[in-house]
């Protein structure tokens, strides 16, 4: 079922009968030729591309809980493409394209809105690090705008400039960035999945993985043994688990990352705004809640929620950049377990074992990566070859120190990201 | 969250700085080959379950503890002096 301006026309003229589940809730087959583990962003969008880009539709997602249940359906949905490193500024750039067409491509609407992202500045050296970042990306055929401080004022007036500490000196601004509805993201991929054939089976966690003589074989799951000739793992903050049914151990360490959500209140914000120096992010959702976070709760968790001291980090970093927000009531807090890799940078990439791909690593980033991910996570699936923008993931780097991709120049150390 | 540093009790997560899993004791051989240095310096068994990590009383008494705490309830269940550990 196709959906157009015609047919919610019609539906609401014969009292919506009409619709009907987007997707089946099909048992599990005995066999596939490609298992997905993990029904995240990331696996549904793996699913679609190797239906859609290479013909491959004798899949199956294998999600533990529900669709769009993990980090998918918990992040604050910012896309941008304002990476500055070899392997990821090409990555970044390869998905906001995929981002800029995924509307008409899976026809639905996923609320992508370009609303711009702007990262602001305090001082000369972060101004020369920000314009050094705007050049490789426009380097990278991407835009980026450098502000000034009256730039900022005309595009954010309600910020404020002249805090002691922290003064607006001005900002990056990357106009292509912005939001989309993160559930939606979920749904529309799964929709294009299930129509080209892929099954997405719901409450089927996976419990082993077989391998034979270095061959992968299958999966055991809650709901039986499901053999399969190609298995892709790609469950974000339980990597370390599920790669651990295969022998691996991972560079990734699991960490709550929290977000929060305000009240719905009248438009007082159009871009999404970084305030690097205190930790501290917010856009405004098109329902009109402010929606906000920060760092890492900053120790290893599984605990999808925060604890005390970061949530009052965020509100002092919110209360210093934005103080007109004051008396905005905070609706609701929740986390979501990032896999933190150590240099920050993700993993695409095939293992040891034949047959068995690993794709985790995407720390607090990996929703503007979606449409990336599943479309070069496709591509290695099927043809065994890397693709090209995300040809720098890969898992050796870690042993042998060759191209560790420290975006953020702090460290190759998992304390620092 | 509150962790009982051994020399000044319960104290708030808040003084602490988090150094991550315990590994980082073990420091391996110099020569000890690209695999044991890949599993001192980024592998982690990164346990849903009770694990045992690295924790700097920064704002107290300046001492590094090793603490047994559970990642999935947060429960904190000891702690112990370590030493001979830099930062
Ligand atoms: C608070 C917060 C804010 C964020 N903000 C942003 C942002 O603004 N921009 C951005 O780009 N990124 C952001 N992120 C990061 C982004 O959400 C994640 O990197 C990304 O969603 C991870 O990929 P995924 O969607 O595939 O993960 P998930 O949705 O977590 O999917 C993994 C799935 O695997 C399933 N699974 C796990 N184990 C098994 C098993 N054994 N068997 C079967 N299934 C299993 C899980 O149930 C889950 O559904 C944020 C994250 C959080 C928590
Ligand atoms: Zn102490």
């Amino acid at each position: 079922m196709g959906y157009s301006a015609l047919k919610i026309f019609k539906e609401g003229l014969f009292g919506q009968k009409g619709w009907k589940p987007v997707w089946r809730n099909p048992e599990p087959k005995a066999e596939y030729d490609v298992i997905i583990i993990g029904g995240g962003g990331h696996g549904l969008s793996t699913a679609y591309y190797l239906a859609k880009e290479h013909g491959i539709t004798n899949v199956a997602v294998l999600e533990k809980g529900y669709l769009g249940g993990g980090n998918v359906g918990r992040n604050t949905t910012i896309v941008r493409a304002n990476y500055a490193l070899p392997g990821n500024s090409e990555f970044y750039s390869h998905s906001l394209k995929l981002w800029e067409g995924m509307e008409q491509d899976l026809n639905y609407n996923t609320m992508m809105s370009q609303r711009g992202v702007i990262n602001l500045f305090h001082s000369d050296g972060q101004r020369d690090a920000f314009a050094r970042r705007g050049n490789a990306m426009i380097n990278q055929g991407d835009d980026a705008i450098l502000l000034d401080r009256d730039g900022v004022r005309d595009l954010v007036p309600l910020i404020d400039f002249d805090n002691v500490r922290f003064p607006i000196y001005g900002g990056l601004y990357h106009p292509r960035g912005g939001t989309a509805r993160h559930d939606a993201v979920a749904w529309g991929y799964a929709r294009g999945a299930d129509q080209r054939g892929v099954d997405l089976i719901q409450n089927c966690e996976v419990t082993g993985i077989d391998i034979e003589g270095g061959v992968v074989k299958g999966v055991q799951t809650s709901r039986g043994a499901i053999r399969a000739k190609k298995v892709a793992i790609v469950v974000a903050g339980r990597s370390s688990q599920v790669a651990e049914m295969a022998g691996m151990r991972l560079p990734i360490e699991s960490h709550i990352l929290q977000a929060f959500v305000t009240e719905g209140i009248k438009p007082i914000l159009d871009q999404v705004i970084s305030f690097g120096m205190g930790h501290f992010y917010i856009s405004q959702s098109d329902k009109g809640g402010l929606v906000f976070g920060g760092d890492l709760d900053f120790y290893a968790s599984y605990a999808a929620r925060g604890n005390l001291p970061m949530m009052e980090h965020v509100m002092e970093a919110g209360m210093t950049l934005m103080p007109s927000i004051a008396k905005a009531r905070v609706l609701r807090s929740w986390g979501g377990i990032m896999d933190m890799s150590s240099d920050g940078s993700p993993i695409i990439d095939k293992t040891e074992t034949e047959g068995l791909y690993l794709n985790c690593g995407w720390c607090y980033g990996g929703f503007k990566a979606v449409p990336g991910s599943g479309f070069s996570y496709a591509h290695l699936i099927a043809k065994d070859m890397h693709h090209e923008p995300a040809s720098q993931f890969r898992l050796d780097r870690f042993r042998t120190g060759r191209g560790l991709m420290d975006e953020e120049g702090t460290g190759s150390q998992h304390n620092l990201h | 969250m509150r962790l009982p540093c051994p020399l000044c009790g319960d104290r708030d997560r808040r003084e602490f700085y988090y150094q991550g899993h315990a590994v980082a004791l073990d420091r391996p051989a110099r020569d000890a080959g690209d695999g044991a240095w890949d599993d001192y310096l980024h592998n982690r068994d990164n346990i849903a379950g009770e694990v045992r990590d690295l924790w700097h009383h920064e704002a107290g008494c300046g001492a590094w503890i090793e603490v047994t705490r559970n990642t999935v309830t947060h429960v904190v269940s000891g702690a112990r002096l370590v030493r001979g550990t830099a930062k």
